[in-house]
């Protein structure tokens, strides 16, 4: 190549990089550093001031942390409930069904997707709650005598979160389920291998990267859900999310709530590196 | 590139022209601004209202985001304004010469002027008030008349109240404070503070679940989920109509009284339309049109009249003349306490 | 005793999907330590024959013995079989070793006596300290010799192949041929393979299955299928032949006398139902036809026009042409004696009458030349 077409091409690449880079700068980073330098100010409008006693109240005051603790905990619960879930609902739609009904398939786990996270959630309650259709159907079928409350629980906020969380675990696998060639499956089944032994041997090493995309995304969903946990999990669930609102909207505290967002990011950050570590994974081969 | 600029501008002057001439951002709550009036304002002055539905910790969040600006009008309750305001600054003095005072109930008008005096001057005119009680289904909780039926263990998985600063104040009450009078006190606000989370934790086996959206708790109400609740008196007038053993009921620890009032934001664009419709809101007909809609009572003079006989039949049912002297007004909450109160709804919210 | 001596034995196994029969009443045994192959155009059946044998395709009809032990409700992991897929599906995720030790793992092995055992088998396949290369690394043919030997680790009764050498070049399919038939006398494992290439079949195996919509045509030593085909098919599927129609004027004691439409008039060896005045068609192999014979007493002679040289080393060929236009393949002698041939050149052509066979015309077109590409 001329040396005015390799600048040339490398104009046409600023070019094309320019909105990415200005949407990034505009949308992610601007944004961070106002929270960074809100975080650092300190909260009282009398006494304006550099300090880091935003940071030291999550780490000091044992309801932020443990909220924290706890909302992660609960992520990763959700993330390892998807993947037990996601994977072979997956490796149907990949392997098992021919390719016009897998399309069908994928529509179908879409579905939920057309209507905001807001009506999902409200559609959950009207099955699940006391006066729900579900309680109804149970009373007919005289299978219980009084109704059973089950909203506000763990448990069903647990599953409101995978059922919002599934599609972004079952897609990145599908999409590796897909390039995994059948005949492996057989020749190591034709080896003397169980399924489960199968499972562990050739599908799921195969499909690495999507499981590690698919559990980065759902946790993240995860953590930084608001809606289902407020609203399914009712009175024992403080999400992380939920403290950062309160700080912003109930105690005007937003250098506070800047802390509790920052502190998210990075420790969000950190467990999904951890993650990776543990399953000596990078970044980079997860993306591509 | 220049070029393109101006032109950006000009556009943004251009429309930023256009709504100043024709509209008024309004920053309100659900019900404030009824279609009807909304059109038959549009109809005498020739302004358009643009309604953002709102409460009043959202109203003090959006305000302080952008210091004032993107609303003509506000309606923050009276006891939210004037600590934010000292703050903040999110508000400019009420001009009282532009807005007609003989539409007011005087007392009403006195006691938020008063309320809402920062450095000097006043930043809210009243526009209705309500109250904060108990919504009670007579037929399967009967007898209840304190806001101890919310820790009530008979009551296990049938009560309902927010995780918010009224359901505190409430429970102050309950416990045999007086939460306003320790206003001034930080240290010993405090302590009745750990005195609630402790009771509020102890009962939480009783609360189904801490509401959030007041139509999602009036329809657990109505199915009979829920026998006993904290909620403001127009919610129950409105189940009282559907099914007369559920009703608002005040308790003998008192209803907590609210105003909401009208304030114009620091930075609005559109100051005399926000007179107009104060004006215009509080007009008798108006007035009464509204609270008959919302079954919200006005601060309005002279509404009376225009006010439909069923919801003066409510207000008479719940508000006999001793319950009304019972009223807690809130007074203006120091900025300071918020922040306590905060923490301490999340740790009963995170306790188990 | 049958158990003693046939690894893999057939009772007339069936296969049907929907309305077409893909497998169709075939009855086998092999023998211990044979080398069987099954050779047949694609389509032919031969692949889902595989696949019952392994387990993956559950039989219509019919029963799978190995070695005695039928193997009805035996799933794939536990038949005494292994099977080398077409693709070979080595496990890109593990090295050589681990691919190797895979099957021994999952028979409890413990890991370092895998590990061992997983070492001399490549040793035997000739890939020694291979072990902890990946997959990614290796050729096609050290791919291919992998595949076998995980395979062989688990010492299997019956090997099967499923046309691993598909995928591999001319030239390294040459040499495969050779070693895998070499590696199979020194295992001494039976092996089935199956192909649709008639040379791998004939080089290597000691008998082969011609397979036809579903059905064995004949199974036989490579000689006798090429020596003595038994349908029509075999004779035009195994190796080269040329190919006439025509009318059966006279037979006796299994030697007819027919009019080729051209208007020859041959004596053959007749087949089966081949009576005066029936339709039949005449094979004849490249190499039984006698250029310019000097003695051509007892011989069918004719005469043709050279049209063109396919010359192949030892292989070569000519390409003839009738009078009527009949292309024929002659093979090319290695005497010297026709080391300067041009285009145009008359010959003429003679043959033994025990080297054409006449079978009934079974309606396949034999107006061109047939073999490879039928």
């Amino acid at each position: 190549m001329s040396a005015s077409g390799m600048k040339q091409s490398r104009l046409a690449f600023w070019l094309f990089l320019a909105p990415v880079l200005g949407w990034l700068l505009l949308l992610i980073v601007l944004p961070h550093l106002d929270m960074l330098y809100m975080s650092l100010r300190s909260g009282s409008f009398s006494h304006p001031g550099w300090t880091l006693t935003n940071y030291q109240a999550f780490f000091e005051e044992p309801i932020y942390w443990l909220t924290f603790a706890r909302t992660a905990g609960y992520a990763v619960i959700t993330t390892a409930i998807t993947l037990v879930l996601g994977l072979p609902v997956a490796f149907y739609i990949a392997k098992v069904v021919r390719p016009g009904l897998s399309g069908a398939l994928m529509v179908l786990l879409l579905l939920p997707f057309w209507v905001s996270e807001l009506v999902r959630v409200y559609g959950w309650m009207i099955l699940l709650r006391e006066s729900g259709v579900i309680n109804f159907f149970l009373l007919r079928l005289g299978i219980i005598d009084t109704p059973i409350e089950m909203l506000y629980n763990d448990a069903t906020m647990i599953m409101g979160l995978v059922y919002t969380s599934m599609l972004f675990m079952v897609v990145p696998l599908v999409s590796v389920m897909e390039s995994l060639d059948d005949s492996l499956v057989e020749a190591a089944y034709d080896l003397g291998a169980s399924r489960l032994c199968i499972w562990r041997t050739i599908i799921i090493p195969h499909s690495k990267p999507g499981i590690t995309s698919g559990c980065i995304v759902v946790f993240m969903l995860s953590l930084g859900n608001y809606l289902t946990p407020n609203l399914m999990g009712g009175k024992n669930s403080l999400w992380f999310t939920e403290q950062i609102y309160n700080q912003f909207i109930a105690s005007f505290n937003w250098n506070q709530g800047s802390a509790f967002g920052f502190l998210l990011l990075a420790l969000s950050s950190v467990i999904v590196w951890a993650g990776l570590k543990l399953t000596r994974q990078k970044l980079g081969e997860v993306a591509s | 590139m220049k070029k393109l600029l101006v032109l950006i501008a000009l556009v943004l002057f251009a429309s930023a022209g256009v709504a100043k001439a024709d509209t008024l951002k309004l920053m309100t709550w659900k019900g404030y601004a009824p279609k009807v009036l909304v059109e038959k304002f549009q109809k005498e002055t020739g302004i358009s209202v643009e309604v953002t539905y709102s409460n009043n910790e959202e109203m003090i969040a959006k305000l302080r985001a952008t210091r004032g600006a993107g609303f003509d009008l506000a309606q923050p309750s009276q006891d939210r304004i004037s600590s934010v305001q000292a703050e903040y600054g999110l508000y400019q003095p009420i001009d009282y010469a532009k807005v007609d005072g003989k539409l007011f109930i005087p007392s009403m008008l006195e006691a938020v002027k008063k309320n809402t005096l920062v450095n000097g001057a006043s930043y809210a005119v009243p526009f209705c008030w309500g109250t904060s009680g108990l919504i009670v289904n007579s037929e399967k909780a009967p007898g209840v008349d304190s806001y101890k039926a919310l820790l009530d263990k008979k009551f296990t998985g049938r009560a309902s109240y927010r995780l918010k600063r009224p359901t505190i104040i409430a429970m102050g009450f309950a416990l045999g404070y007086d939460p306003f009078a320790l206003y001034a006190d930080t240290a010993k606000y405090q302590a009745m503070l750990d005195d609630i989370e402790k009771t509020l934790v102890a009962a939480k086996p009783v609360v189904k679940n801490y509401w959030a959206n007041g139509d999602a708790l009036l329809e657990s109400m109505r199915s009979g989920e829920v026998f006993v609740a904290m909620a403001w008196d127009n919610g129950g007038w409105k189940l009282h109509g559907e099914n007369a053993a559920i009703d608002f009921k005040a308790p003998k620890e008192g209803a907590l009284g609210w105003i909401d009032t009208f304030a114009i934001p620091a930075k609005a664009k559109n100051v005399d339309a926000a007179y107009k419709w104060i004006n215009f809101m509080l007009r008798p007909e108006n007035a009464g049109y509204f609270t008959s809609e919302e079954n919200v009572p006005t601060a309005s003079a002279d509404a009376n009249p225009h006010i439909a006989e069923a919801v003066r039949a409510n207000f008479e049912r719940s508000f006999p003349p001793a319950t009304i002297d019972n009223i807690k007004w809130y007074p203006p909450v120091p900025a300071e306490l918020e922040a306590l109160e905060g923490k301490m709804l999340d740790k009963v919210k995170a306790a188990k | 005793m049958e158990a003693m001596t046939n690894d893999l034995s057939l009772r007339s196994l069936t296969k049907r999907f929907g309305d077409f029969v893909a497998v169709d009443d075939i009855s086998l045994d092999v023998p211990t330590g044979s080398f069987f192959s099954i050779l047949g155009p694609s389509g032919c059946g031969k692949t889902t024959l595989l696949r019952m044998v392994a387990g993956f395709e559950e039989p219509t009809s019919g029963t799978i013995s190995i070695r005695g032990r039928d193997m009805a409700n035996v799933l794939p992991n536990e038949r005494p079989v292994n099977l080398v897929f077409q693709h070979l599906a080595l496990f890109p995720m593990m090295t050589v070793a681990e691919n190797i030790a895979f099957g021994l793992r999952r028979r409890g092995v413990r890991k370092d006596e895998s590990r061992t055992r997983a070492e001399a088998m490549l040793e035997r396949v000739g890939l020694p300290g291979y072990g902890d290369k990946r997959i990614a690394q290796l050729s096609g043919g050290q791919r291919q010799r992998v595949a076998i030997a995980r395979c062989l680790v688990l010492e299997p009764s019956v090997l099967l192949l499923d046309e691993p050498l598909g995928a591999l070049d001319l030239k390294l399919r040459e040499q495969m041929k050779v070693e895998l038939k070499k590696l199979q006398a020194k295992v001494g494992t039976t092996f089935i393979y199956i192909t649709h290439d008639q040379s791998e079949a004939l080089v290597m195996s000691d008998r082969v299955a011609v397979m036809n919509r579903g059905r064995f045509e004949q199974v036989g030593t490579p000689q006798e299928l090429y020596g003595q085909p038994a349908t029509p098919f075999v004779a035009r599927f195994v190796g080269d032949n040329n190919a006439w129609a025509g009318t059966v004027e006279s037979a006796a004691d299994g030697e007819v006398v027919l009019r080729t439409d051209e208007g020859f008039v041959f004596r053959a060896r007749g087949m089966e139902g081949c009576g005066a005045g029936s339709r039949v068609n005449l094979y004849l192999r490249p190499e039984a036809m006698r250029l310019d014979p000097k003695d051509t007493s007892n011989l069918n002679m004719f005469r043709v026009t050279l049209k063109a040289i396919l010359f192949d080393g030892a292989n070569s060929r000519l390409l003839t042409v009738t009078e009527q236009g009949h292309e024929l393949l002659v093979r090319l002698p290695q005497n010297r004696t026709f080391d300067n041939l041009e285009p145009g050149r008359e010959f003429a052509v003679g043959w033994n009458p025990s080297s054409g066979i006449c079978f009934v015309e079974d309606g396949a077109d034999c107006r061109g030349l047939d073999g490879e590409d039928a």
